[in-house]
């Protein structure tokens, strides 16, 4: 982080969702670290990350949850869901049946999770499909992008390759329309993208889009801790809270 | 399923969890299963819902007025963490911590000639407390400072005595502590159940105390810390830690039958909806391994043995506990010698504070080892000091220990969560575990940093 500001980051809870394979933990990785990697292996070994997003009025830092493999055999825990005030819900635009994985977890969501969770579907591999198919038009939150342009992100310039890969191979790849995943999206009240891990096209815009839509002046702590003024998501730590580990968040600096 | 494991894990109670974590950190293979279809098995926590429907079979009555199904996070089995104890270590080194969120729990009691006291936790409560007359306090004091200063390598702080050899009994001796001292030291200090630590070495004891005064120092208020939205986070938690290295998760599979080769009676694998797994080795719960059943001789060999029955009374309140100073969380303690029995009646209690009930709702569990025919007497001292309850459920639980190390068949079984009010014993069974099924000692190692963006 270059240079200080007096906004304290607000901590949010973000988990990712999704089909094995759809590209989850790549989504996360272009985001947070502005990498592709070609064959990664199913996730190992990363409890969570973290990337701060920067906001006019604020700055967010995220703590991105992977499943880490649990969704794969429905084993995961109630405490995955607690407290995220946002998820990312991924599906592969190449693999119509992901959309129907990514639907029944928004309904999971909407049943195990908080009531105003902030909620992004996101089509990926996108650079597996022709241009003519992916007319940046049609992806309408990113559209609204331009005024937090001020960040001081370096995977934003992946966005030079917009263009996704050649598109030799016409558009046989992709399975989704775009018109069909968006209006599942809009008639569900999720913010909807089209994205590439690989290329990192509207990565930065997912995570973007979801810290300036989080209803951050009227979140509602779960119900129980409202009583004692505990807000746990908001990384609040009141009275008898306890802090045992000395090092137990490891920070980190960088900026999306 | 077709691939092969090198440690199948049966149940996701918490000492499971532990070690199914640990081994998959340690870089093996591991496949963890349970029958139910949640995390947890005892070690879970219950919504209202869960609750009535495992005691009683019915929806929680509407009448009782008791809030919202989600706002209830009920423990079955009460114990708090101490707070610089081994769980809290492991927690910590794992960095399992970072999934949690704790809180301390507002108040330790000890009940005393018929009504309860706090536990001094400073100096200043020390000199204001009930418990000890004037003369019996400068005596304490003498005690207490006497553990302070002992350090291993120092002999002149041992005062010539040697805590390896000498009881406990002479240890009070040489401070010449009263018994109802002796009660409050023996018991709501060094947690013992019984009075059976008295005539052995003073050391385990003299360990036991100094831990509740480190963990008493910590945070203030009582030695214990507990995970909000209840101790059912727990298991959860070493679960994603194991899935994060690698750990395969599989809920809601029926284990049709723990395999062993004829010939030479090793494990070979498990059997769940008619499929095989094949593993090297399998861990797991007393469950899996038929206690409780009548049948308990699975395949002509009896796994588990019964080691004692413990009765746990969860009662729903709406009012804090009598007595604690409208505490949202206590402690409290009944030593065996107040109420002429040979084990403790505890009492553990939270409330919204920790997320586990709805407002104005504290949930107290009632528990003791069961010393008679008529259990439910046993814990009338401790009921009696809930004042009015609004719901209560009984349960008198089995413990289960294993019969063998399973160092003969690679079948390692862990032990019935115990009737102590911390997890002290079950990280004992976690690094017992671990070393018959590693062949070494535990040790924890800080887990490597990993990829932070």
């Amino acid at each position: 982080m270059s240079d200080e500001t007096p906004v304290k980051a607000v901590q949010v809870k973000l988990v990712l969702l999704g089909e094995a394979a759809v590209g989850k933990s790549s989504l996360v990785l272009r985001f947070c670290q502005g990498d592709f990697n070609e064959n990664t292996s199913p996730t190992i070994g990363a409890a969570f990350l973290t990337q701060k997003c920067r906001l006019e009025n604020r700055i967010v830092k995220f703590e991105i949850w992977d499943t880490a493999g649990q969704e794969r055999f429905h084993s995961l825990a109630p405490m995955y869901y607690r407290n995220a005030q946002a998820a990312v819900v991924v599906y592969d635009i190449t693999k119509a049946a992901s959309l129907e994985k990514a639907k029944a977890w928004v309904k999971e969501l909407q049943r195990q999770a908080n009531a105003n969770i902030v909620i992004a579907l996101v089509g990926n591999k996108l650079d597996l499909v022709s241009e003519s198919s992916s007319t940046p038009a049609t992806v309408t939150p990113a559209a609204q992008e331009t005024e937090t342009e001020g960040e001081d992100g370096e995977d934003d310039s992946a966005e030079e390759s917009i263009t996704p890969t050649p598109a030799t191979e016409s558009d046989d790849a992709r399975q989704v329309p775009t018109a069909e995943a968006e209006a599942y999206a809009k008639e569900s009240g999720l913010l909807f993208f089209e994205a590439s891990a690989k290329t990192g096209h509207n990565v930065g815009e997912i995570f973007t889009e979801i810290a300036k839509t989080i209803p951050f002046d009227t979140i509602t702590p779960e119900p129980a801790t409202a009583q004692t003024g505990n807000r746990r998501s908001a990384g609040n730590h009141e009275n008898n809270n306890v802090n045992l580990g000395e090092g137990q968040q490891a920070k980190k600096g960088g900026c999306c | 399923m077709d691939e092969e494991y090198d440690v199948i894990v049966l149940g996701t109670g918490l000492t499971e969890c532990i070690l199914s974590g640990l081994l998959s950190v340690d870089g093996q293979k591991v496949l963890h299963m349970d029958r139910n279809d949640y995390y947890g098995g005892d070690s879970a926590s219950l919504n209202l819902t869960q609750l009535y429907q495992q005691f009683r079979g019915t929806p929680p009555p509407e009448a009782l007025q008791l809030g919202r199904d989600r706002d209830y996070a009920v423990d079955l089995i009460p114990k708090f963490i101490l707070s610089s104890g081994e769980l809290t270590r492991m927690l910590v080194h794992t960095d399992v911590i970072r999934y949690l969120e704790f809180k301390v729990i507002a108040g330790s009691y000890v009940y005393r000639d018929g009504k309860i006291s706090k536990v001094p936790s400073t100096e200043m409560e020390a000199v204001m407390s009930p418990l000890m007359g004037f003369f019996e306090k400068r005596r304490a004091k003498n005690f207490f400072q006497y553990l302070q200063n002992w350090k291993e390598a120092d002999p002149a702080t041992h005062q010539g005595f040697d805590v390896n050899k000498s009881t406990m009994k002479d240890l009070y001796a040489k401070f010449g502590l009263e018994a109802g001292t002796q009660d409050f030291v023996g018991h709501a200090m060094a947690l013992w159940l019984d009075d059976d630590y008295i005539t052995k070495p003073a050391r385990q004891t003299v360990d036991r105390i100094i831990l509740y005064t480190q963990s008493m120092a910590r945070y203030g208020k009582s030695p214990y810390i507990y995970p909000l939205y209840g101790l059912g986070e727990l298991p959860q938690a070493f679960a994603r830690l194991s899935a994060i290295y690698g750990g395969t998760y599989m809920l809601d599979k029926k284990i049709e039958s723990v395999n062993v080769d004829p010939e030479t009676g090793y494990f070979t694998g498990v059997t769940s909806g008619g499929e095989t797994v094949k593993a090297k080795k399998v861990i797991g719960d007393p469950s899996y391994f038929g206690a409780g059943k009548d049948d308990s001789a699975e395949g002509g060999k009896i796994r588990v043995i019964e080691t004692g029955k413990v009765i746990r009374a969860i009662c729903i309140l709406k009012h804090p506990i009598p007595g604690t100073d409208n505490a949202d969380s206590a402690q409290i303690i009944i030593p065996q010698n107040q109420v002429g029995r040979k084990n403790d009646i505890y009492i553990a209690a939270v409330s919204s504070a920790h997320n586990v009930a709805a407002p104005n709702v504290w949930i107290a569990i009632v528990s003791t080892i069961v010393e008679t025919s008529v259990p439910e007497r046993e814990i009338l001292p401790g009921l009696q000091l809930l004042g009015n309850v609004v719901d209560k459920f009984i349960s008198i639980t089995p413990l289960y220990a294993p019969t063998s190390p399973g160092t003969n068949d690679n079948i390692f079984i862990t032990k019935s969560y115990d009737a102590t009010s911390h997890f002290e014993t079950v990280v004992e069974d976690v690094s017992d575990v671990w070393q018959r099924v590693k062949g070494e000692k535990l040790v924890l190692k800080k887990r490597e940093v990993e990829v932070e963006a």
